[in-house]
């Protein structure tokens, strides 16, 4: 199993280790409920070193993004803006999701999922070679990364590295700025304020170290996955793979069609699909109205016909089971639908996500 | 490691304890809990439902995963504890101290076969491996 730079510091802490793509991964220390509300409350911090930066280099970068990706980089204009985007093949299907980060003409920088990296860096050369772009593919095994996440996030990290508050307390949502050999981003996967770190492997346990002396809680993998749900976030190999398209993962949004001549890979399929209606599956929202845990593969039982769940767990900020599910297009906010756990239909409701937003309830 | 000596235990991570008016307590042990992580759903069998030894009868769910409680022994369910239903924490808190349910046994004699504290140990340190 690959272990991150910060292995010894989870055994420090005691953490349940598990093997998550071949990562070997805190899944808690202790109380993921708890370290769930410390993201919400205060600040958590979290090892997510097995995903992987890969930079772009070359005046090539910005051309080869505009075919390589469903979202349009064509909006990156400032140094460090930050753009989502899905990764789809030939078919519309997803390779992977991702943030893609401008610096400047000559660098792009991507956060890929750890599952999905091989995968990526392979499709990603195929496309260079294909469309002979003049860009540098370099992935970057050699940064750690840590996500700091609260309401409280910034003022650990200044707490922690009190050089980088000049810098990083402007930082809108979605941009990104280096400070040093750290590069520092206002983005994150919980729904509150915070910040993603990439830094140097052999600095990750001092900054580690000095998060933890901040404040900042560590927080395993089952925190990190609730805290997402409950931010209606999807997760690549749940909520969508290379078997669905964005449209029928609440991901339309995503998928920049405005620029007609952008021959985006995956546009000609997409442009065959219906984006919405009865037609289309769609992927929403789910509160269960009883009590229970709605999980991932459950059978939801609609009106319209029958639907699935991709991602579901109890949430620990509404204290009841909430879920993401695949249902048939002509499904609406506000249905009451079944959902069959352990052969029992339980009544649940369709509700627009997220269900959470910076600690706030908002179904 | 805490196992009770004064238990008896399941090789699916059940405690029973006997009391004096010959029913018995059945729990999850610590074990059975620090697997599971934090509990958040718990459902007993009914009272009065007639359990066949290892059957199926009570469901706790934890953040990550579900997982089944079995009968240890046959007998009659004749109490569920409700307040393991309204907080589920209080299995991870002190999973000895909060039963789940408890059964009139239909033959104390089955109650023999089941493991002691240091056949549990062994069970627990072998799964580890």
């Amino acid at each position: 199993m690959q272990t991150t730079p910060l292995n010894a510091k989870h055994r420090e802490l005691n953490a349940k280790l598990v093997d998550f793509s071949g990562w070997e991964m805190p899944l808690h220390y202790g109380s993921q409920i708890e370290e769930h509300h410390a993201v919400r409350r205060d600040a958590g911090m979290f090892d997510v070193s097995h995903m992987l930066p890969v930079d772009l280099r070359g005046d090539g970068a910005r051309a080869f993004l505009r075919r390589l990706l469903a979202n349009d980089v064509a909006k990156l204009q400032t140094t460090g803006r930050a753009l989502y985007s899905c990764m789809l093949h030939e078919g519309g299907g997803v390779i992977d999701d991702l943030i893609v980060y401008f610096m400047h003409e000559a660098w792009f920088r991507l956060v890929v999922n750890a599952g999905c990296a091989d995968k990526d860096l392979a499709w990603i050369e195929t496309q260079r070679v294909a469309m002979a772009a003049g860009v540098d593919i370099l992935p970057r095994r050699d940064l750690a990364m840590i996500a700091i996440q609260g309401p409280k996030a910034a003022e650990k990290l200044w707490v922690a590295m009190p050089g980088t508050r000049a810098l990083t307390e402007p930082l809108r949502p979605f941009t990104a700025v280096t400070v040093g050999d750290m590069f520092i981003a206002r983005t994150g996967y919980t729904g509150e304020d915070g910040f993603e770190v990439m830094l140097p492997a052999k600095a990750a346990p001092f900054f580690w170290q000095a998060l933890l002396e901040a404040g900042a809680r560590p927080c395993g993998l089952g925190a990190r996955d609730t805290l997402r749900l409950e931010a209606g976030m999807n997760l690549f190999g749940q909520d969508m793979d290379e078997r669905v398209t964005p449209y029928e993962s609440g991901l339309a949004w995503s998928v920049d069609l405005k620029d007609a001549a952008r021959d985006f890979i995956g546009r000609d399929a997409l442009l065959r699909l219906p984006r919405t209606g009865p037609s289309a599956r769609r992927l929403v929202g789910l509160v269960l109205l009883d009590k229970g845990v709605l999980r991932a593969h459950q059978k939801v039982i609609t009106a319209h016909g029958e639907g699935e769940i991709t991602s579901g767990s109890f949430s620990p900020t509404l204290n009841t089971s909430i879920a993401l599910a695949r249902v048939p297009g002509e499904v609406s906010v506000g249905d009451e639908v079944q959902v069959v756990i352990r052969d029992k239909p339980m009544p649940a409701r369709v509700v627009k996500h997220p269900f959470v937003r910076h600690g706030q309830a908002l179904v | 490691m805490n196992i009770p000596a004064e238990l008896k235990y399941t090789k699916s991570h059940e405690w029973v304890r006997l009391e004096a008016d010959g029913t018995v307590s059945v729990g999850i042990t610590h074990h059975a809990q620090d697997l599971l992580g934090d509990m958040v759903f718990v459902e007993n069998p009914t009272v009065g439902r007639q359990l066949a030894q290892n059957e199926e009868c009570a469901v706790v769910e934890s953040v990550k995963a579900a997982s089944d409680v079995y009968a240890p022994v046959a007998g009659e369910v004749v109490a569920a504890n409700d307040a393991v239903e309204s907080a589920p924490e209080s299995l991870n808190k002190d999973p000895y101290g909060n039963w789940m349910f408890r059964l009139r046994p239909a033959d104390p004699a089955q109650l023999d076969g089941l493991l002691d504290a240091a056949g549990y140990q062994a069970l627990v340190e072998s799964e580890a491996h």
